[in-house]
């Protein structure tokens, strides 16, 4: 492994039609640590991109950067160019509040809040005033839960704590809470991870469908799940991305010995 | 004695310890034993200990009661009846026993000091031989009890949970026991002053007539402006301690940068550690007078000791215990529920107040409820700052009194404790206690609310 090359291979340039983020060289550290390395990677809209690799490698770093959440942590460096939709994110006149309203992100782990289930989905839209009256919030809070595959199974306990759910459920609903304020990117961080093999389909389903009006990036350790729902894949290996294509190809034909390494289960 | 006694049961206690301990880790067969030497070694120590302490305890009870009796049967009968005498008498016996006694003794007081050394002599003996044979015996008992199958962890760790209890049983015991006596001294006072006048009365002057030719006084025991006092200073300390501490805490868990977090922290809880009695000195001589200059200047009559000095210096004592303890629960609120609300775009103020301060809810009451404990049960800035009259009003500007101020003012000095005077102290005393307790319960009522709510 340490004889292998760490140099990217150039992504195939006409494979993204259009891209709704790129990334330029984009760099980030913790305090003294690299933690990504050179990242550059285009997006595109209305469709599913993976993000692959070992443990460590920054999948989760380079996520949070799209929506700058990596802002919240004191010693995080971001340098580069980062765009969404042609505007560069860290402008220093860009209100990041403004950007992740935009930009909606789901958690590795389900984080609802200890609030009642139909408080969880409405607390977004109330945030940004997206209901004028209660009927409008019902109708909201009854969308977003029906997106997340979940109304079906909570519509009768809405008063009932979100955190009383399952896992599974948890996560859905915050999924529900995400898509919530109808942001035009979702960025999943491993939202299976906790999950059994029925909810893990559920999601995916559910990903499937809301690819057609979102973005949507997400991060995974199972191979299968990033050939099952993703139409893009970049492969992550200490803070560089290695590889970056078509799903189909980067599984089928990798270019990289890495990544062949990799999604072959040879290590990682 | 005792001192010897100690050392020589902890020698005998380590002793078994190690003994037990080498013969349930030698052989062979060490690794068949059910439990692992050491709890063998603390089982057989246990064995040893408690037999001595029983012994030492059950002796030392003893050895009283039979000195007292025996030293007391020299002396004259007819002290006997008088307990003060009696106490006298037996104080007189010792120092002779002692040698301490200063000029001659008479001879039946040196026969019963004699009387008691000789007891005593005799007791410590006992005491020792007894111990020791216990100890050894105990000893003897553990190691022949040492088998493969023997459930030592399994014993120990029974001995342990008795002693825990006996512990919590202590605890609870001495709680009933104080209740008790105040309900008791209360009921007493009761028999005195009728209830209701107690308890909705208006006038608060406990001074009654010691003699029964004095006139004048007679003494009226309503607590009505004890409690608006009370209430009164309290609210005002908590209107100062509230908000601040609320927002003091929010910046240091949320906004504060960490090192002006660590440094702000302990400045703020040496605050907490500043005696009361330094805070009344600040609150009557340099508060109240402030006070006083700033109602004048507005034209206001100021009483020169006023509720609203001794309620802010009060608040000023609070305040760290609110944003003490409220910060603590703040930061407590996990990180990943800041990042839910944030990436939905909400801003910190917006996740602050809908986010992370419900989530902390249940801490921030119980830190507020403590706060006003604090204040209600405080007396020496309200003695200072706040007076001894006992105003029934609600103008923070004028002197008001408070339950813990009354109570200490009727128990200082000499006094005669079936006077209802004296016994008012008590009911107060039940009167402050049952208003902590409501406080108390109805903070529990609404944390546990909220749990089930959203736990
Ligand atoms: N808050 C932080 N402070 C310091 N270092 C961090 C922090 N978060 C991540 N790192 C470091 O950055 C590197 C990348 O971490 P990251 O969480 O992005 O990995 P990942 O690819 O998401 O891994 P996993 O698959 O295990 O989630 C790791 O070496 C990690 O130690
Ligand atoms: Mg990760």
């Amino acid at each position: 492994m340490q004889n292998l090359a760490l140099e990217t291979v150039a992504p195939v340039v006409e494979s993204v039609p259009v891209p709704k983020i790129t990334a330029k060289d984009v760099n980030v550290h913790y305090g003294e640590k690299h933690a990504i390395k050179d990242v550059s990677v285009d997006i595109p809209a209305k469709g599913v991109m993976s993000f692959i690799g070992p443990s460590g490698c920054g999948k989760s770093t380079f996520l949070r950067c799209i929506n700058r959440m990596n802002d919240t942590i004191p010693i995080c460096r971001v340098t580069g160019d980062l765009r969404i939709d042609g505007r560069d994110i860290y402008e220093p006149g860009l209100d990041p509040v403004l950007l992740r309203a935009r930009v909606g992100m789901v958690f590795q782990k389900p984080n609802p809040f200890p609030k009642s289930i139909y408080e969880n989905v409405a607390y977004g839209p109330r945030l940004h005033g997206l209901a004028s009256n209660k009927v409008e919030m019902d109708e909201l809070v009854e969308w977003a839960l029906r997106r997340a595959g979940l109304f079906e199974e909570v519509k009768d306990r809405l008063k009932d704590s979100g955190t009383s759910l399952s896992g599974g459920q948890q996560q859905r609903l915050c999924i529900a809470r995400a898509i919530s304020v109808r942001p035009e990117v979702i960025l999943m961080d491993e939202p299976c991870s906790a999950l059994d093999p029925i909810a893990t389909a559920k999601i995916e389903e559910l990903i499937d469908e809301l690819r057609a009006n979102f973005t949507i990036v997400i991060v995974t350790h199972s191979m299968q799940q990033a050939a099952r729902v993703s139409q893009r894949t970049a492969f992550f290996h200490l803070g560089k991305v290695i590889e970056e294509g078509v799903t189909d190809q980067i599984f089928m034909n990798p270019r990289h010995e890495l990544t062949r390494n990799y999604i072959t289960g040879r290590f990682g | 004695m005792s001192v010897l006694y100690f050392s020589l049961l902890l020698v005998m206690a380590v002793l078994a310890f190690a003994l037990a301990r080498g013969r349930a880790s030698s052989g062979a067969r060490a690794a068949a034993f059910h439990s692992r030497p050491n709890y063998h070694g603390l089982l057989a120590a246990s064995l040893v200990a408690i037999p001595m302490l029983v012994v030492f305890v059950i002796g030392a009870i003893l050895t009283k009661m039979i000195a007292e009796s025996q030293a007391l049967t020299a002396l004259d009968p007819a002290l006997l009846t008088d307990p003060l005498r009696r106490g006298a008498a037996l104080r007189e016996i010792v120092e002779v026993a002692n040698g301490r006694f200063r000029g001659n003794p008479s001879i039946t007081l040196q026969a019963a000091g004699d009387t008691w050394a000789y007891v005593q002599r005799v007791a410590r003996f006992s005491i020792y031989g007894l111990g020791l044979a216990a100890g050894i015996g105990g000893l003897m008992f553990a190691l022949r009890s040492i088998t493969p199958d023997l459930k030592a962890r399994n014993r120990f760790e029974w001995l342990v949970t008795v002693l825990l209890m006996i512990c919590a049983g202590i605890a609870v015991l001495t709680t009933i026991g104080i209740v008790f006596s105040v309900v008791f001294e209360t009921v007493r006072f009761f028999q005195k002053v009728p209830p209701m006048d107690f308890l909705t009365g208006t006038q608060w002057s406990p001074q009654t007539a010691i003699r029964a030719d004095q006139g004048g006084s007679s003494g009226a025991f309503g607590v009505v402006p004890l409690l608006t006092g009370t209430l009164l200073i309290s609210g005002i300390a908590m209107l100062v301690a509230g908000p601040i501490g609320l927002f003091a805490a929010i910046y240091m868990a949320e906004y504060a940068t960490p090192r002006f977090r660590s440094t702000a922290k302990p400045v703020l809880e040496i605050l907490a550690g500043i005696p009361t009695v330094v805070l009344g000195f600040f609150a009557a001589l340099t508060v109240a007078p402030l006070i006083r200059g700033a109602g004048e200047y507005f034209g206001l009559s100021v009483a020169s000791e006023s509720a609203l000095a001794a309620g802010l210096v009060m608040g000023m004592m609070i305040i760290p215990f609110v944003s003490s303890l409220s910060d603590d629960v703040i930061t407590a609120v996990p990180q990943s529920l800041r990042d839910g609300s944030l990436a939905l775009g909400g801003t910190k103020s917006e996740t602050i107040r809908r986010v992370i301060l419900p989530a902390a809810l249940p801490g921030i009451v119980s830190a507020f409820m403590l706060a006003i404990s604090r204040a209600v049960g405080e007396t020496m800035i309200v003695v200072m700052a706040a007076g001894l009259a006992a105003n029934l009003t609600f103008n923070p500007l004028d002197a008001v009194t408070t339950f813990t101020v009354q109570i200490k003012t009727i128990l200082v000095g000499d006094q005669e404790f079936d006077t209802a005077k004296t016994l008012a102290a008590f009911a107060l005393g039940f009167v402050l206690f049952f208003f902590t307790l409501t406080l108390n319960v109805i903070a529990l009522a609404i944390i546990r609310k909220y749990r089930e709510q959203y736990d």
